[in-house]
């Protein structure tokens, strides 16, 4: 089955008792059972919920692995993993990794003796130079936030598994269809669902998706016992979210080529980031392994003045955190995404304070351009 | 204002556009920003939205607490706030506590390097004597699942005084309305608001209310940090489920009181652990509070194969985990709720092969006792 079919039909079989075409939501927190020793397949909601696992089932096939776990927000997916290991472990992580994860990596988890080297991912011999015997995992971004800096997902994977690590993958800017790192060697896919894939703009929601069973075993084990889960309702969502993820992503993927195209040619922009641009440093290793650049992109203006004017001025696009929905939303990661970042760590990971990404919605590309227009150069 | 009034007016006026009397779902993933440096008080619904913080604004209101939180389950509650403290650190923890919350203390915690003591809560002395050098908190639940001993909460909470814990008491059996442990000395309240709070078996939630301003700072910092929040529609249903919070758990322990009180008298019966009943140890105390005894009730049959029975027997009442809803609900509790405790503890506590646990709805009692009788009866269990 195609891509396109697979999101209409893959993992949500029509209701065999009504034949509704759309999932029926269950809102139970409990199950009645049957026998007094042998229980159904839910007992409680926390547990499993037929209508989320109508929605895990749907991630884990669209990205190639065995078991999806859905989580109230994509820092619950994160931190819901980070829990897999043990005080004293070491993990590897892309220097401009999303802000949210910098936090709860040097607060939370480092004080419960997880410990944590930033590398720049870009380079498959720092990764390898920060491994060490007590390093179990490396954890990547590709592209990355807000830099849309391109780690090799296959290499990364082959150093992983000749030093006994995993290999985990945010992999929320380019969704399964675009990237599968599964299929790369990777072992655990990581999104904020709240981005593409739910693409609305309306849910709070994260994943979590397994190359193995065993691997998707220890995970369900924190998912029940710390009971991050996402509300029915809101996999509900997600669920008819899915359904347009391809036609969303072509089509916000072609008018955010057609942007950077004109940004390149503004003289107020100083600088353009995307993974789609032949000069990109990362280009040729992202060909390889996605089939589309994506719809994010970010760029660095010639100054302040001109930054402000741009957040504050543009009217399509909104000012605003997140990414991913069908609106264009314009952000500015050195007091949005990367606020958690202390200045300094931002500024040596490059998050200049007149950079701003843009997530490419489904607006009209020529209205996007004349609105980022009217502000640039006025 | 009475916990009643409080409760039906949770979410409401705070819409001032259309005036709309309840609390609008806010299904936004985020908010526009007016400027550069500039916010609505909203920016990302993990960190805040409109609705939850409705749900948060209640809770705190109905606990005495300076600030709620709403979680994406009782157990991402319990667990946020375990982030607060760190590697080497000792909790004194409810002896009989639910089995999830045990799970998650000995099979996650511990390996990060947290200790827990479990002791009988009822019990002031052993509190006492489990405090170690090291001890930070104690995690009471006021009243146990399953065999519902009562806590003196006001006492424990000024053991944790004395000794710099925080007292933290799960109070998902009792509610605020007949509990606020905030009032009592506690510094956190915490709850499956899956329960009573909610109220339909038909969402699954965790709330929590903080007493002081830095302690809440701290706990934000985690329920926004790890994310375990709850949704927009779930904080909706929770909310619309307070409303009637007191006219439910009234009628629900006045019906447990009948039905506890038929079960003492029922040949096919042993113990019945009901707070209500006199001879109950935690009876005099929770009297003296003079709220009610709650609505949850544990009793031992007299057979094993009496267990199944009842089970698959009740027709009224369903066999299915969780509790406090308006649908009555029949558990049994040493293969459910508590199946993650060692079997020696188990049978050391009385949570043992007769132990069933009834959480009593809001259905006529009359016709409860008479679907209880019937499922006694030898016959057909399937």
């Amino acid at each position: 089955m195609k891509f396109a079919t697979e999101l209409i039909h893959g993992g949500n079989p029509i209701d065999p008792e009504h034949g509704s075409l759309s999932h029926p939501l269950y809102l139970s927190s409990t199950f009645a059972q049957h026998s007094f020793d042998h229980f159904g397949r839910y007992d409680y909601a926390r547990s499993g919920n037929p209508t989320r696992d109508a929605l895990e089932e749907a991630m884990a096939g669209l990205e190639r692995g065995t078991t999806g776990l859905a989580f109230a927000s994509g820092m619950a997916a994160i931190a819901s993993t980070f829990l897999i290991f043990r005080p004293g472990d070491h993990l590897v992580v892309c220097e401009d990794v999303y802000g949210g994860t910098f936090r709860v990596l040097s607060t939370l988890f480092s004080g419960w003796g997880l410990e944590v080297s930033f590398v720049d991912a870009t380079s498959l011999d720092d990764i390898a130079a920060a491994i060490r015997p007590n390093s179990k995992a490396i954890y990547l971004e590709t592209p990355s936030n807000p830099l849309i800096k391109i780690s090799n997902l296959s290499g990364a994977a082959a150093l992983a598994k000749q030093h006994g690590l995993l290999t985990i993958v945010d992999n929320t800017f380019m969704t399964p269809y675009l990237q599968r790192p599964l299929e790369l060697g990777c072992d655990i896919v990581l999104h904020s669902g709240t981005k593409f894939l739910n693409g609305h703009s309306d849910v709070i929601c994260g994943f979590a998706v397994t190359a193995t069973a065993e691997l998707g075993q220890r995970l369900r084990f924190v998912q029940n016992a710390f009971g991050a889960v996402l509300g029915p309702q809101d996999c509900w969502l997600v669920l008819r979210g899915l359904k347009t993820l391809k036609v969303r992503m072509e089509e916000s993927q072609a008018s955010a080529r057609k942007i950077v195209e004109w940004l390149k040619a503004q003289p107020e922009v100083e600088k353009v980031y995307y993974p789609g641009l032949p000069e990109h440093p990362g280009y040729e290793t992202h060909r390889r392994q996605a089939s589309g650049p994506g719809a994010v992109l970010s760029f660095e203006l010639s100054s302040a003045a001109h930054t402000r004017r741009l957040l504050e001025g543009v009217k399509l696009a909104a000012f605003a955190v997140s990414l991913g929905g069908v609106e264009s939303i314009l952000s500015y990661p050195a007091k949005m995404s990367h606020a958690a970042m202390p200045p300094a760590e931002r500024e040596s990971r490059g998050i200049k304070d007149t950079l701003v990404r843009l997530s490419v919605g489904l607006e009209d590309p020529d209205d996007l351009i004349a609105d980022l227009e009217r502000n640039l150069n006025s | 204002m009475n916990i009643a009034t409080q409760a039906a007016h949770v979410g409401l006026d705070r819409e001032t556009r259309t005036g709309a009397v309840t609390v609008p779902i806010y299904q936004t993933a985020t908010f526009r920003h007016p400027g550069l440096g500039q916010s609505t008080g909203y920016d990302y619904s993990r960190s805040g939205n409109p609705t939850r913080q409705a749900l948060e604004e209640g809770m705190a209101l109905l606990e005495g607490g300076c600030r709620g939180f709403a979680y994406a389950s009782g157990m991402a509650a319990i667990t946020s706030l375990l982030f607060l403290f760190s590697q080497g650190d000792h909790l004194i923890v409810t002896e009989d506590l639910y089995g999830g919350s045990y799970r998650l203390f000995e099979k996650l915690f511990q390996q990060f390097g947290l200790s827990f003591s479990y002791v009988d809560t009822s019990d002031q002395e052993q509190v006492r004597q489990a405090i170690r050098p090291n001890t930070r908190a104690l995690f009471v639940e006021s009243l146990t699942n399953p065999l519902l001993k009562v806590a003196d909460i006001e006492a424990l909470a000024g053991i944790c005084r004395d000794k710099g814990l925080l007292c933290i008491v799960d109070n998902t059996f009792l509610t605020p309305y007949l509990l606020r442990p905030l009032d009592l000395g506690a510094d956190i309240s915490i709850y499956s608001g899956s329960k009573y709070l909610a109220g339909h078996n038909d969402t699954v939630c965790g709330l929590v209310a903080v007493k002081d301003p830095a302690l809440a700072e701290r706990v934000y910092f985690h329920q926004n940090g790890a994310g375990a929040v709850l949704g927009p529609q779930d904080s909706w249903l929770t909310i619309r489920g307070m409303k009637t919070l007191t006219v439910r758990l009234e009628r629900q322990q006045e019906n447990a009181l009948a039905i506890a009180t038929w079960l003492t008298e029922h040949p096919q019966v042993g113990k019945v652990y009901y707070p209500g009943l006199a001879d109950h140890p935690g009876h005099a105390l929770m009297a003296a509070r003079g709220k009610g005894f709650g609505a949850m009730i544990a009793f031992e049959v007299t057979q094993p194969h009496l267990v199944n029975r009842l089970l698959l027997k009740t027709r009224l009442i369903s066999f299915a985990e969780s509790l406090g809803g308006v649908e009555s609900l029949i558990t049994f509790p040493q293969v459910q709720t508590h199946a993650d405790i060692e079997p020696e503890t188990l049978e050391r506590l009385g949570i043992n092969n007769l132990l069933l646990r009834l959480s009593v709805g809001i259905e006529d009692k009359d016709d409860l006792v008479a679907d209880l009788a019937q499922a006694f009866e030898e016959g057909d269990e399937a």
